[in-house]
């Protein structure tokens, strides 16, 4: 090899140190992409914390909304219950159902019966929130008007694949020693599954719970075909027959208003929603790490 | 040992409420596993469905079309007429900008937190990325309109346009900041950690005895990555690049925000256009007739369309890959 500098013969021919800083070029990109990541995150989260602090305060947080748009004062307490009232209802319907449809897979189908269902989970799973919203317009909307359990629905319809995967994955972990054994004691198969399974998989399920919950308390698209026109300034009781305030259109219909006063309000109410959310999901990873290590001891 | 009659009862009775509690507790699993695929069907008919009457008026050609006029007043010209071609377009050009700017980053990601980064760093910069995911895209959109839209408008899109201004795409750059561009990056921080996310979890798949293999043969690690990782990962990574595509096909909120609501198809990434999900977000509240409804739930129809090819394709892929690959489900 003629490249080898004779002054200095250690050092490599020059076809490997410019592979060598090829190599240190590239990686060092990956380092700076992952890095990059972690700072658009805090850039995101650290300007809705800027904005939005200087609107949190006791009326804020306890005042319903005030009427119209640029008008100073006013709270979202109403968008806050609402929103709660909203996903409460939704993961009513769709975590019994997501924990149906998860047992069937786990314990009852065939390779062959699974897989449409499977198929449907993961069609559900890809559809753009907006169409769930026409969907349900379509299905309610049309025909009985705007309400709080139309906005639930559409809410359900989007938790009802995440909660079915992840308490799927929960009941694969319950070791098959437990069902066995169950069986070999006589236990007939629905008191294995709901005397043993499930409770071997409830940590497990809820953490995933949380994580649709966090995930449809920020979805907007679906509500804004099935609960947006609501008034802005009463806290709304008719959960069926009526729009039902929640943060997220709150937030929307302040972004779209030119008036300084709505995007203040429209940062409060963001910081408010963000705080929730990822507590949410700091918590769901805290409760998902220590299950891990209690499985694997 | 004699059996009394009571005792010899017993298990019998309790046989009965096992085989009717397994056959209850099957019954209602399979009642769930059919909800699921009924109201994937009553999605696909309840959108054929509403959109019949804007079908029947505009046929196949509302796919091409680029007049949306919900006017309808008299003696306007094309009053109450619509198309879906300019939505078309600005919804897969926007996917594709978000697409440009994520993948390579988020494979980036994905080779940093399964190779590159040691135990400790990778289990805190993991679950941050996928908290990036986490993001409400209204907050996302609010934060595109009031933080990002300005720096596009003064910063990037001038300096992109002075530099690659002879490409036709980066032509002036806009008022705002609003316009298919900007969409285009709300869009990519939304796709990049899902597309992040996978990749890692492939990556993780290669065995090791590849890469020692590689290694041991003199390769750098890039040349490993390059060789062994990526080219053994190929159709997973193609997989994960259409799941972001189609979460970015369907994002309505963030998009609507900060596309600034064009309707008509421009060559320049930087004015602004409109995409099928943030037109039905925009107008169908307000939607003023019947038809103007009807063909928001036809656009419905065309976006729900890709989707299920996005999603079939990608299955396709994992599929083929698998089966060559000799893995047994």
């Amino acid at each position: 090899m003629a490249a080898i500098d004779p002054a200095n013969p250690l050092s490599g021919s020059r076809r490997l140190r410019r592979r060598n800083s090829v190599d240190r070029l590239m990686l060092g990109g990956a380092t700076a992409a992952a890095v990059f990541a972690v700072v658009l995150l805090a850039i995101i989260v650290y300007t809705v914390v800027q904005h939005g602090a200087s609107q949190i305060s006791i009326s804020f947080l306890t005042k319903d909304q005030a009427v119209g748009l640029g008008v100073v004062g006013g709270g979202i307490a109403n968008a806050i219950l609402g929103s709660a009232l909203l996903v409460a209802v939704a993961t009513a319907i769709a975590l019994p159902l997501g924990v149906l449809i998860a047992l069937y897979l786990t314990e009852f189908a065939s390779p062959r019966t699974a897989r449409p269902v499977r198929l449907a989970l993961d069609l559900l799973n890809g559809m753009p929130s907006i169409v769930i919203g026409v969907f349900v317009f379509g299905l309610v909307v049309v025909a009985h008007g705007e309400s709080g359990l139309a906005g639930s629905l559409a809410l359900a319809i989007i938790m009802l694949p995440l909660l079915a995967r992840t308490t799927g994955e929960m009941l694969l972990l319950v070791p098959q020693e437990l069902r066995d054994a169950a069986y070999a004691l006589g236990v007939s198969r629905w008191r294995t599954i709901v005397g043993i399974v499930l409770p071997g998989a409830l940590g497990g399920i809820l953490t995933g719970a949380i994580l649709a919950i966090a995930r449809a308390a920020g979805e907007t698209a679906p509500l804004l075909l099935t609960t947006s026109l609501f008034s802005t300034s009463t806290t709304s009781v008719n959960f069926f027959g009526q729009a039902i305030p929640n943060i997220p259109i709150d937030i929307f219909n302040y972004s779209e208003s030119g008036f300084p006063a709505d995007h203040a309000r429209a940062w409060g109410a963001a910081l408010v929603l963000i705080t929730l959310i990822l507590v949410g999901n700091l918590i769901a990873r805290a409760m998902l790490a220590r299950q891990r290590r209690m499985m694997s001891r | 040992m004699s059996v009394t009659p009571a005792a010899a009862r017993l298990p019998a009775r309790r046989h009965l409420a096992d085989r009717l509690g397994d056959r209850l507790l099957l019954a209602l699993t399979i009642f769930g596993a059919v909800v699921a695929m009924a109201v994937i069907a009553l999605i696909i008919e309840q959108l054929i469905s509403g959109a019949s009457p804007s079908i029947s008026k505009f046929g196949i050609g509302f796919l091409w079309h680029t007049t949306w006029n919900p006017s309808l007043s008299a003696g306007v010209v094309n009053a109450n007429v619509y198309g879906a071609g300019a939505l078309i377009f600005g919804t897969l050009v926007t996917s594709v900008i978000s697409l440009v700017i994520a993948v390579p980053l988020a494979v980036a990601i994905g080779l940093y937190l399964s190779l590159l980064a040691h135990g400790r760093t990778a289990t805190v910069i993991g679950p941050l990325v996928e908290l990036l995911a986490a993001i409400p895209s209204v907050i996302l959109g609010l934060w595109g309109i009031i933080v990002l839209a300005p720096i596009m408008h003064s910063t990037i899109e001038p300096a992109l346009h002075s530099v690659l201004g002879f490409i036709p795409i980066f032509g002036a750059p806009s008022q705002t900041g609003l316009g298919l561009f900007t969409a285009g990056v709300v869009l990519a921080i939304m796709v990049l950690p899902i597309i992040a996310s996978i990749s890692r979890d492939l990556f993780l798949t290669v065995p090791n005895e590849l890469k020692d293999g590689a290694l041991a043969m003199g390769a750098t690690r890039w040349e490993m990555i390059r060789g062994v990782v990526l080219d053994s990962t190929r159709p997973g990574l193609a997989a994960a690049t259409i799941l972001g595509l189609s979460r970015a096909l369907g994002e309505a909120i963030a998009v609507t925000q900060v596309i600034g609501a064009g309707s008509i198809i421009s060559g320049n990434l930087f004015n602004t256009g409109d995409t099928i999900p943030s037109r039905i977000a925009e107008q169908f509240i307000g939607a003023t007739s019947k038809l103007q409804t009807a063909s928001l739930f036809y656009a419905a129809v065309i976006l729900l369309a890709m989707e299920i090819i996005a999603n079939l394709a990608a299955q396709l892929i994992v599929w083929r890959y698998e089966r060559r690959a000799g893995v047994v489900r």
